[in-house]
């Protein structure tokens, strides 16, 4: 006698603690193991792309900051990168090293989350608790410079909105002098942790080549062994007077990404230490009147700063018709700005290129033949926020 | 292939009448190709030893809705070897069924469903073509630029039905886009009329 067997197809979210926001994975399985993956995305889609082309350049900038909610700030900065390079203006020094800064906090800030909820979904709870202290005081960094904690609308074309308050520097320093010790104490947890070596090492193994096939960028591409990494081959602002290495991994497993991103919070950590020691005073924003709006004592005294001042916050400024594509280092990848200007004070076209997009469409193939209590392991090696996958 | 001007020259060489403008800004390369030609162009420019563009960043369209030849489609490549970029584009119209580049980068299987999603563009033998960040039953194709910014329609949950229901956009108050350029230099009979002058000159 036959009998008839049938897959089981199983939701996966679009409400799951381990799913990492609002993803709706279709697993069809064999028994255990996992024959098929189809991840349905788009429910936190917004129409960011849509929104920005209603809007002048300098309030698009805030939608930036809601694609990658855990490291805003750089995105911002591809956004800006793109548009000063159209409008071709220079970035005070000054600037270009506070920006760097809050991209290397922004970059820690998202490792820390990845890392201890990667630890988190295969069974470990306390390094959470400790990474989430950490991501506070970080936060707290961005609210004393930004005003608000998440959604900074700190950068600007042009530089920054606005210098860093007084003590700032020094309190950065100071956390730049304890945060090793956190990284070593979950560290202590993790990686040498037996059980977390077992849910990781060896799970969703990626070639090189399926790396560059697939589009992967960031830590997913040099987990696989690929020495890739925007900051270092097409440097922006001043990350090439800046010495840092880049953590390459071997096998291009779970785990290995996972050390990988502990390395680069190291060196995130020695990157903001050097723009401290080298930053000295000077302006914070562009120079041109056009493009940066001018002071509040400014406006008081001069008539043209005033009519800046209006022409700027009603119409914005212009941008000479011209197309660019800019990709920065985001923390989960390259992260890219396609932009297309058409001489009017708002974009044309402004494609978002996010780095979690082409990651999560491999989701079938790092899946396939792994067990279901693997999902979980690689949806969070990954790395995978829905502000920048559903835009 | 070092610099830009070598590769561009290299490209021109391989691929003569195939394509139709290169041009070379903000330290990448734009080429300008045809439909019929564009999967020999990809492929060259995949394999070619001196090229090497082994990674498909992104695909997009351009809505120009005024053009003949409505869409241009984009596509960014990346060579890790040669550390370039590349932006490759050709127009189409409204309706017409453009290949699909998954056999040789199966990274554009989600781009190209965003596409489709989008835009409407349809792609010859793409494997799976369903609509990917709209919701499940959406019509239109909400980045052509004449679709409005508020959508077309609305959910909530009726109480008296008790399930979520569809129904138009109903707003208080219309999106207002001012017209903020400034009447003295900006409005466009204004600058036509300049534009005019500067040719009669």
């Amino acid at each position: 006698m036959t009998k008839k067997i049938k897959n089981l197809n199983l939701n996966f979210g679009p409400q799951h603690p381990a799913a990492h926001g609002v993803l709706r994975l279709i697993l069809e399985l064999d028994g255990e193991v996992v024959e098929k993956a189809d991840p349905h995305i788009g429910l936190l889609h917004r129409g960011t792309e849509k929104l920005i082309e209603n809007k002048t350049y300098m309030q698009a900038v805030p939608y930036f900051d809601r694609l990658d909610y855990v490291a805003p700030m750089n995105q911002e900065h591809a956004f800006a990168l793109a548009v000063e390079k159209i409008l071709k203006i220079d970035v005070p020094i000054r600037a270009q090293y506070i920006r760097v800064i809050f991209c290397e906090i922004g970059r820690i800030l998202s490792h820390i989350l990845n890392v201890t909820t990667q630890a988190l979904d295969v069974g470990a709870l306390t390094p959470s608790l400790w990474g989430f202290e950490e991501r506070e005081t970080l936060m707290t960094f961005y609210e004393r410079a930004s005003g608000s904690r998440l959604h900074a609308n700190y950068f600007r074309a042009g530089g920054v909105h606005q210098d860093l308050p007084k003590g700032l520097e020094e309190d950065i320093s100071n956390f730049c002098e304890t945060f090793p010790k956190v990284i070593n104490d979950l560290e202590s947890l993790l990686t040498d942790n037996r059980i977390f070596k077992q849910r990781n090492v060896d799970i969703g193994i990626v070639s090189k080549q399926d790396a560059l096939d697939y589009s992967f960028s960031g830590v997913m591409i040099r987990g696989s062994g690929v020495p890739w990494d925007l900051r270092k081959s097409q440097p922006y602002d001043c990350y090439e007077d800046l010495d840092f290495k880049i953590p390459v991994g071997k096998n291009g497993d779970c785990y290995d990404r996972y050390l990988c991103r502990i390395e680069e919070m190291k060196e995130s950590i020695s990157i903001i230490k050097q723009c401290l020691s080298k930053m000295e005073k000077g302006p914070v924003k562009s120079l041109d009147g056009k493009i940066s709006p001018p002071s509040k004592k400014d406006i008081k005294q001069s008539m043209e700063a005033l009519i800046h001042h209006f022409k700027l916050f009603t119409e914005g400024y212009r941008v000479p018709k011209d197309e660019i594509y800019t990709a920065v280092e985001a923390p989960k990848g390259e992260f890219g700005v396609y932009l297309i200007s058409d001489g009017s004070s708002k974009p044309y076209k402004c494609k978002i290129r996010a780095p979690g997009f082409s990651h999560l469409q491999s989701m079938d193939y790092l899946i396939k033949g792994h067990m279901l209590a693997d999902v979980p392991a690689v949806l969070g090696s990954l790395d995978i926020v829905f502000g920048e996958v559903d835009r | 292939m070092k610099s830009l001007e070598d590769l561009e020259k290299k490209i021109n060489s391989e691929l003569t009448t195939k394509i139709n403008n290169s041009e070379i800004k903000h330290n990448q390369i734009y080429l300008e190709t045809d439909k019929d030609d564009f999967l020999d162009v990809v492929l060259l420019l995949k394999t070619n030893l001196d090229t090497k563009f082994q990674q498909l960043i992104d695909i997009t369209v351009v809505d120009y809705p005024e053009n003949n030849q409505r869409f241009q489609v984009v596509y960014l490549f990346l060579s890790h070897e040669f550390n370039q970029r590349l932006v490759l584009k050709y127009s189409i119209s409204e309706n017409e069924v453009i290949p699909s580049l998954t056999s040789i980068f199966p990274a554009a299987n989600w781009m190209e469903r965003e596409v489709f999603d989008m835009y409407g563009v349809n792609f010859k033998n793409h494997p799976d073509l369903r609509r990917i960040l709209t919701d499940y039953g959406f019509e239109g194709h909400p980045l052509r630029k004449d679709f409005p910014l508020t959508g077309h329609s609305e959910v909530r949950y009726s109480e008296d039905q008790k399930k979520v229901i569809s129904e138009p956009v109903k707003l208080e108050q219309n999106y207002r886009n001012f017209d903020y350029e400034s009447p003295w230099e900006g409005t466009k009979y204004i600058k036509e009329e300049i534009e005019n002058n500067d040719k009669k000159n």
